[in-house]
Parts: C-alpha cells; sequence; structure tokens
C-alpha cells in the first residue's frame, strides 16, 4: 500500500519533542479559520459521491430482503423487465456483499447474498434510465423465499454467548480479584445498565457512481471514509487487483463510523455497470442505510466498584453483553475507556457476544468509550452518592497517575485540570440538592470523558509551484472535520505560504494512501504526514538559499535567511515536491495515548409530563495541540449533542419476531433536533503531547461524545431522584417515580 | 415541461414522478439542493418555492410548472454569497455541509414568516412573535443536522436577522477561542 520514493518517513518510535509548528510564524496553526470548503459547501457547490455527472447515467435502485433470515428461491426478473424505462435487474449470489465492511478492513466483506442473514439485506438491483422507473421496478420486483431459521430475540440466545476475540481492546481481560475486593469494601455499587442499538444517521445516504474504464479499471464515487482501505475491500469483493480501484470521496456528508468500509451499495454499483456497460449510480434510500449498513450493538453492562471509605477505588468491574451476527469478528468494545480511566487495583472487564440475525454491529462514533462510559460514568455517580461524596472530588481522588492496568505513563493526560476548569465555568459548586422552577425540577450532572488517542500509517504529498502556490494531496478524507482545513493551516504554518495559496486535494485514491477519516485519529496521522512532506521542503528551501533549515524563517510567501529575503516561489525553481509518511512505533507501548476532558449539565424534568430539557451543558477537553479552534469547537459540539441523543432519544427498535427494524427512518429514529440542543459551550486546556505524533495533537472527534451522554442522565437523577439504568432515558421510565406537584 | 428556477428558465422532459428534488439534482445540474430521506423527515432538500420554504423531496415537479423555484444556488454564490451563507461560514454553522443548503434555504423562508408575523410554538405573544434564540431553534427544528452545528447555525441567524438579545458575533467567537489554544 505505501510504496515510497523520496520520502520523509517517521516511525513514533520515540518522544517528538520539538515541532515546526512551535517555531513557524506565519501564524496558522490553532487559529479559528474559517473552512476553506466552506464557500463551496455553503452554495451548493461541494460535489458529494451521488452527484458527478456522466453521459449515459444509468440508476440504480437496491432490492431489499424481506424475511428475517433464509434463501432466496428465485428472482423474477421478467416481470419487471418490461416496465417502461427498466433496463436490467442485475443480482450475483457470490459476489454482493452480505454486510458492510468493518473500517480499516482491506478483505472483503463477508459475501454471498442468496442466504439471507437478516432483514434488508440486499440481494439485487435494479437498473433503469431513470430513477422513479428503477425505485418502481425494484419495489415491485418478486422475490421468493424460503424461510430459515433465525435468533432474532436476544434472550433467547443468551446461552450462546461466547467471549470474542481480542480486538482494539481485549475480549477479557482480568487483574486482581474483583469478586474479593467487593466483598470485603466498606461501600460497593453492583449495578446493571443498558443501550440500545443505535445508527450513525449521517445526513447524506450511503452512495456510489460506479464507472468502469476502458482497460477494465473501476473508478468508483462513493462515500467513503477510509478510501484506502475501501478500494481493498472492493476489489477483494469483486476480484479484481487493487491497482484497478479507484476510490473518489472528495464530500462526503458525514460518516460517524457508518461509512468506515464498504457498504452494499458499492458492489451492486460496480457489478450492474459491468452488466449494462454504462455507469450506474446506486444510492441508498434512508430505510436501507438504517437496515443494510451498521448499527453500534446494544450493550447489557455489569457494573461493579468497590471503594474504601475514603472513596478510593478497589475494583472496577465492567461486564458487557453485546451483539453482531454469527461469524462476525467485530464486538462493541465497551470497556475500552475504563482500562485507563481509573485506577484501582481489581480490575474485570469482559465481554460476551451474542449473535443474533440482526444488521451488522459496527464502529459508531466513539465505538466502546460512547455507550460504556454511560455505564462507568453513572456507576461512578452512585457511588458518590453513597460515600456522600462529591462526584467531582471522588473522580479527582481516583485520577490514575500511571496506566492502572500496563504501568506505563500516560502521555499526557489532563483529566484532574478539566474536571476543576469544567466545575468553576460551569457553577457546579452552587449545585442544590434539587431545584424547583414552577413545573420543572432542574438538577446538574457531570462525567469524565477519555477516549483512546491512535496514530495510523498514512502518506501524503505536498508540492511548491514555482508561483509559490502549494498543493497537498492525500487518500485522506473530510467527512465534515475539516481535514481541508487543518492540513492547510500545518502546510501554511511551515512552509510559510498562506493559507488561501495553498490548494487540497483530498478524498482520491490516486493521490499518496492514508488512513482516512476514523477513530479520531486523521489529524494527527494525515496531518503528521504533510508535517513531514513540509519538513523535507523546508530543508530543500533551506539548501536552495545555502542556509541551515533551523536559520530560516518562512513567511507570508518570502524565505528569509542570512540578511537575504528571496521568495519562496523563486527558490522553488521549476517546483519542489515532497512525500510526508508517518507510521505508529514503540510510543504507542511504551505510553498509553488518550484525550481527557469532562462534562457537566443542567437538565429541567417536566413533574408533569415527564420531558426533559437540557438547559445548559459544558464541555472541557484536552487533546494535545488544538489545530483549528473552530473546527475542533465544532467536533466537540457534535459529540455532545450525541451525547444528548444516546441519553434521552436515540434507540433501533429490533422487531423480536423477524430481526426487522421497526423505526428505519429519520421520522422515527430520533436524532436531536435545533431545539432540543442549548448552546453549548466547548473549553480547551493547553496541552502538547510529545508523544503522540510531530504535531503533538490527539484525537477530539470522538471525545465529546465520551461520557456525554452519563451527564445528561446523573443531571436526570439530581434533578428527580429516579435513577433510570435503562437507555434512552424517555420520560415513561420517569413517570412513576416523579414526586407530586405541590 | 417547463420551470422557473433561480429566475431562469428550463425545459424538462420528466417522469411525471419527478420531484422537484429530483427534477433539480438529475436533470438539471442543481446539486445544491440534497437527499437525505425523501420523506420529508430530515430538512436536507428544503427549496423555496414562491418564497415559501418546501421539502423538495415531497411535492411533484409537474405541480409547479408556473411557480417561482429558489433553490441555494440562485441564493447567492462563491464571491457573491447571501449574507447567511456567509455568516454559517463565518460562525461555522455546518461541518459536512450536506444539510447545508436546506438549513440556508430554511433560514430564509423562516426569517420571511417571523417578518409576517407568523406564531410558532414557542411565541409568548401569538400575535407578534419575537425572535429570539428559542424562537429561532424552534422554528429551524425542521431541518436535522446530524453533525450538530445547532449553536452555531443558531448563531448565524441570529447576526444576520440583527435579532434581539444580540449573541457574540463570529469575530468576538474567533476572538475568545484564539486566548485558549494560544499561550
Amino acid at each position: 500500500m505505501f510504496g515510497l520514493g523520496t520520502t520523509n518517513s517517521l516511525t513514533m518510535d520515540k518522544p517528538h519533542p520539538s515541532s515546526l509548528l512551535d517555531t513557524g510564524v506565519q501564524g496558522a496553526i490553532s487559529r479559528p479559520f474559517d473552512r476553506v470548503d466552506g464557500p463551496k459547501k455553503v452554495s451548493g457547490a461541494a460535489t458529494y459521491a451521488a452527484e458527478y455527472e456522466f453521459d449515459n447515467l444509468a440508476y440504480g435502485f437496491l432490492v431489499s430482503a424481506r424475511i428475517g433470515a433464509g434463501k432466496v428461491v428465485s428472482i423474477d426478473a421478467d416481470a419487471v423487465r418490461s416496465l417502461p424505462g427498466v433496463i436490467d435487474v442485475v443480482w450475483d449470489f457470490k459476489r454482493f456483499i452480505r454486510v458492510a465492511g468493518q473500517g480499516g478492513e482491506t478483505k472483503a466483506p463477508t459475501q454471498g447474498v442468496q442466504e439471507i442473514a437478516f432483514s434488508g439485506e440486499i440481494i439485487a438491483i435494479v437498473v433503469a434510465e431513470s430513477y422513479e422507473a428503477a425505485r418502481d421496478a425494484a419495489l415491485q420486483l418478486p422475490v421468493t423465499y424460503e424461510a430459515g431459521q433465525g435468533v432474532f430475540d436476544l434472550a433467547v440466545n443468551r446461552d450462546e454467548a461466547y467471549t470474542p476475540p481480542d480486538l482494539v481492546t481485549p475480549g477479557h481481560f482480568a487483574q486482581g480479584d474483583v469478586d474479593k475486593a467487593m466483598a470485603e469494601a466498606p461501600v460497593s455499587i453492583d449495578v446493571t445498565y443498558t443501550t440500545p442499538s443505535q445508527n450513525s444517521a449521517a445526513m447524506e445516504p450511503h452512495a456510489s457512481t460506479a464507472v468502469w474504464e476502458e482497460d477494465g479499471s473501476l473508478t468508483l464515487y462513493g462515500a467513503y471514509q477510509m478510501p484506502t482501505s475501501d478500494a481493498s475491500q472492493l476489489a477483494k469483493s469483486l476480484g479484481l487487483s487493487a491497482k484497478k480501484v479507484r476510490i473518489v470521496s472528495r464530500y462526503i456528508g458525514g460518516g460517524f463510523g457508518s461509512k468506515l468500509g464498504i457498504a452494499p451499495e458499492s458492489v451492486a454499483a460496480a457489478i450492474a455497470a459491468k452488466q449494462v456497460g454504462r455507469p450506474v449510480k446506486a444510492v441508498m434510500a434512508r430505510q436501507q442505510v438504517f437496515e443494510a449498513t451498521v448499527r453500534r450493538s446494544n450493550t447489557e453492562q455489569r457494573l461493579r466498584l468497590a471503594a474504601n471509605a475514603d472513596g478510593r477505588l478497589a475494583a472496577i468491574g465492567q461486564e458487557s453483553y453485546v451483539s453482531n451476527q454469527p461469524g462476525e469478528d467485530y464486538f462493541e468494545p465497551v470497556g475500552i475507556g475504563t482500562h485507563m480511566l481509573y485506577a484501582g487495583e481489581n480490575r474485570l472487564i469482559s465481554h460476551l457476544q451474542i449473535p443474533v440475525n440482526y444488521v451488522l454491529s459496527g464502529s459508531m462514533r466513539a465505538p466502546g468509550e460512547a455507550v460504556g462510559m454511560i455505564g462507568l460514568e453513572c456507576a461512578m455517580d452512585e457511588l458518590a452518592e453513597r460515600l456522600g461524596m462529591d462526584p467531582v472530588a471522588l473522580r479527582k481522588l481516583n485520577d490514575a497517575s500511571i496506566d492502572p492496568e500496563k504501568g506505563v505513563p500516560f502521555s499526557s493526560r489532563s483529566l484532574t485540570a478539566a474536571l476543576d476548569e469544567g466545575a468553576r465555568r460551569f457553577g457546579w459548586k452552587e449545585r442544590p440538592v434539587a431545584r424547583r422552577d414552577g413545573e420543572w425540577l432542574v438538577g446538574m450532572g457531570m462525567a469524565s470523558a477519555v477516549r483512546g488517542n491512535m496514530l495510523m500509517e498514512s502518506s501524503a504529498k505536498v508540492e511548491i509551484h514555482p508561483d509559490g502556490s502549494a498543493t497537498v494531496s492525500s487518500a485522506m478524507t473530510d467527512i465534515g472535520t475539516g481535514s481541508y482545513t487543518i492540513l492547510a493551516q500545518i502546510a501554511s504554518e511551515i512552509l510559510g505560504i498562506p493559507v488561501a495559496r495553498i490548494t487540497l486535494e483530498l478524498g482520491d485514491t490516486n493521490a499518496p494512501p492514508a488512513a482516512g477519516s476514523g477513530g479520531s485519529w486523521g489529524a494527527g496521522s494525515s496531518g503528521s504526514a504533510v508535517y513531514l512532506a513540509c519538513e523535507m521542503l523546508k530543508d530543500k528551501l533551506a539548501k536552495a538559499m545555502d542556509v541551515e533549515a533551523d536559520a530560516l524563517t518562512l513567511k507570508d510567501g518570502m524565505a528569509i535567511g542570512a540578511n537575504r529575503s528571496v521568495s519562496i516561489g523563486e527558490l522553488a525553481g521549476e517546483g519542489l515536491e515532497a512525500t510526508g509518511h508517518i507510521k505508529p512505533g514503540k510510543q504507542e507501548k511504551e505510553t498509553t495515548q488518550a484525550s481527557f476532558g469532562a462534562h457537566f449539565a443542567e437538565v429541567g424534568v417536566n413533574m408533569v409530563t415527564g420531558e426533559i430539557r437540557v438547559r445548559r451543558m459544558l464541555g472541557v477537553f484536552a487533546a494535545g495541540r488544538v489545530l483549528n479552534a473552530k473546527t475542533a469547537r465544532s467536533q466537540c459540539l457534535g459529540g455532545m449533542t450525541f451525547g444528548i441523543g444516546a441519553a434521552l432519544t436515540e434507540e433501533l427498535y429490533h422487531d423480536t419476531r423477524n430481526g426487522k427494524l421497526v423505526n428505519h427512518d429519520l421520522a422515527e429514529y430520533h436524532v436531536p433536533v435545533n431545539a432540543d440542543v442549548p448552546q453549548l459551550e466547548v473549553h480547551f486546556l493547553q496541552e502538547r503531547d510529545i508523544h503522540a505524533n510531530p504535531i503533538h495533537a490527539k484525537g477530539i472527534g470522538e471525545l465529546g461524545i465520551s461520557g456525554a451522554a452519563a451527564a445528561v442522565a446523573n443531571a436526570v437523577y439530581n434533578a428527580t431522584g429516579v435513577r433510570v439504568r435503562e437507555f434512552p432515558i424517555t420520560l415513561d421510565k420517569l413517570l412513576a417515580g416523579l414526586p407530586d406537584m405541590k | 415541461m417547463h420551470f422557473t428556477i433561480n429566475g431562469r428558465a428550463y425545459e424538462a422532459d420528466v417522469d411525471i414522478r419527478t420531484s422537484i428534488l429530483d427534477l433539480c439534482r438529475e436533470h438539471l445540474g442543481l446539486t445544491g439542493a440534497k437527499k437525505g430521506c425523501d420523506h420529508g423527515q430530515c430538512g436536507a432538500c428544503t427549496v423555496l418555492i414562491d418564497g415559501r420554504r418546501v421539502n423538495s423531496c415531497l411535492t411533484l415537479a409537474v405541480m409547479h410548472q408556473d411557480d417561482e423555484i429558489t433553490t441555494i444556488e440562485g441564493l447567492g454564490q462563491i464571491g457573491d454569497p447571501h449574507p447567511l451563507q456567509e455568516a454559517f461560514v463565518r460562525h461555522d454553522g455546518y461541518q459536512c455541509g450536506y444539510c447545508t443548503p436546506g438549513q440556508i434555504c430554511s433560514a430564509v423562508g423562516m426569517l420571511d414568516e417571523v417578518a409576517k408575523g407568523w406564531p410558532s410554538h414557542v411565541s409568548e405573544d401569538l400575535a407578534a412573535p419575537l425572535l429570539d434564540d428559542g424562537e429561532i431553534s424552534e422554528r429551524m427544528s425542521g431541518n436535522l443536522c446530524r453533525c450538530a452545528a445547532y449553536p452555531n447555525i443558531v448563531d448565524a441567524i441570529r447576526e444576520v436577522a440583527q435579532a434581539e438579545p444580540e449573541g457574540r458575533t463570529a469575530d468576538e467567537k474567533d476572538a475568545a477561542m484564539i486566548g485558549e489554544v494560544l499561550a
């Protein structure tokens, strides 16, 4: 994947204490630049996957299986082929992918769609001259099924649960003796929390336009977060060599994990385009996005906390049930944040996977922490109450100075500082036991935030042109995170070229390979690749100027050194280019790396109706260097809002008779709307992480969701005295426990 | 069929089942309006028809041959933006950008509704509603934003509409952020 020529390569085996971002004088880094792609987005000129124009384009509409388990006996294509505008009905029982690919996977997802593993599986595609004709024929297409045995009720298959193989987190981890510590501790908590299946619900449905070139290669215009590994998934699914597949994803209408791997429309569009000899565009209907891409697994978490009388944790247990389709490796890594959040000698963090015939479970924003910290941080709130301690003080007391399991230091850790800063800004000290405001009960809650930091192999090319402008290219993507802007800022800071003179070419596998957007690794990984390319270019400029690189100042298009000032374009001659390449190394073993923060929320609960309104919410975050204060803040706003949704409204309902998703659209699956979200407050702490990467930045896109739902839930408890452990906290679960209004 | 979109006349030979949204996106090259759900649930397809905001996925093109249709492309363009387009950029009133054209068209229609004195669910005075943050949020709740730029969307609309009470301008927000992230 990473065939490299003259390249500046770095493996993060050692800390990288110096950074050109600290010595640059352009003043581009960290500043709240407006997004460079903003004018295009607000004027409708940004081109998303379904918006490329081709001559002779045909429209594909996917056909969904209408049973929950069994097999397809026959498809009566002739019944619809004669409908006006219909070109063909295409299916390939062997090569169509049954489920979406998982993030970063380079193999094909599970293929084969004659067997139906879940309701909504994509089994065929109807191709027509128009969207309307394709949709009509797809809905009319007669399909005969043979019903089979499936498991649609988690309770039924609970005994079949198994410990999944280790993934990003161990399936099972034990240290010390939690049972013994629980028995001996003066204060303990043993409670079970549940969270439902959820959907990322990115605003842009999954879409692919497949175009076969004359040389037998395929270009797929898709909505994909990780084009480099997605091209590999697609090539393997189709039986092509990876070189023959190009993915273009210049603008992506949100992902939140749902577009990490390829989804069924990609392979269907490619096979259909080949068969009809025309470009084919296949856009999933919203219902198909829910039914046939990925969900976040439901969880059942038993939390056990044992504490000494002073509040110091003696034991932490988080034993979770999660679910996925039989044969699928991915499991929701519920305990991933629990490993590193608090000290405590005895630890048991385990997962049991229940096989079930539901839509695939996969990564959704902050897989693990987003749900795992609901259990942990609500249980901590319960423990604080039992101890008679302030919840902030309990967390500070148990802040870990080193990784409590691996014994290695944290690369940087500002949990206590975030808790203090958040408490101060929010007015936490003034928290009353409960407050009345007319018919509203008002309460405050808080939670810690942690999200693991990852560095992923990535590369980027930077060119300086003779006119002094520059181009940055990489198969990195911008899914709304701000990649276009922060990569321009990094290049600008090091090269002294104004952001406005830097062109970004992202989202294309013709550019140098990158890990793409996922797991909050995008900025650190691709940002470091750009950094390394620019470092090499600075050396080249210094050589052309005949000065040492550290004696060269680059600013506003000019190179200044040895009492001379020369334009960068002139120094670049006919143009300069360099590729930067970053790889994870020993640092990720020698240090534990994570972003930290703290959430504070104030809610009102209506005493008559049980309606819950978030009145105020504040987050303080520390994630290394903030590359762009504006886009970083927006990432946190988004994460916190996902937390509000997880706490109060988001829940996928599986029909226990056939596994079908009962609420498969945006009217029935309730994501937060504007009126659900107050003016959220986001603050950052100054931090640099020299162990993470040369730009000293850590992930931020998922930090804002981690712990956010727990802060809201704890506020609901503080307001009402009703502890709901079955998420989301809907009003029906509160009503019976609310006090009479007097 | 014939249409008037963004002040320009179009002829198109389309299926009678074609929505305004698909007419624009698939036949006229106007891809600014987005398809998020095709069921009127998300608002990404919002356009203005005779000045009123409409979910263009829910209305058929054949019904609107004599109407004035305005899409995001007609409100303003790169280099010549509508004040709301400019404010969305300054306030970061978006992230992925997919719901954004719908948000902006919706905001234009919404501000006109307020100017006409139409009340909302949260209006205290049904005869003369005042545009505050609660009104903006309520009236913009038909436009989902999963990236959740809602606070910034409210800021952008408030600033353009000069609503009371005033909030922080984009410049003031920027200055506060610089103080936090730069040593």
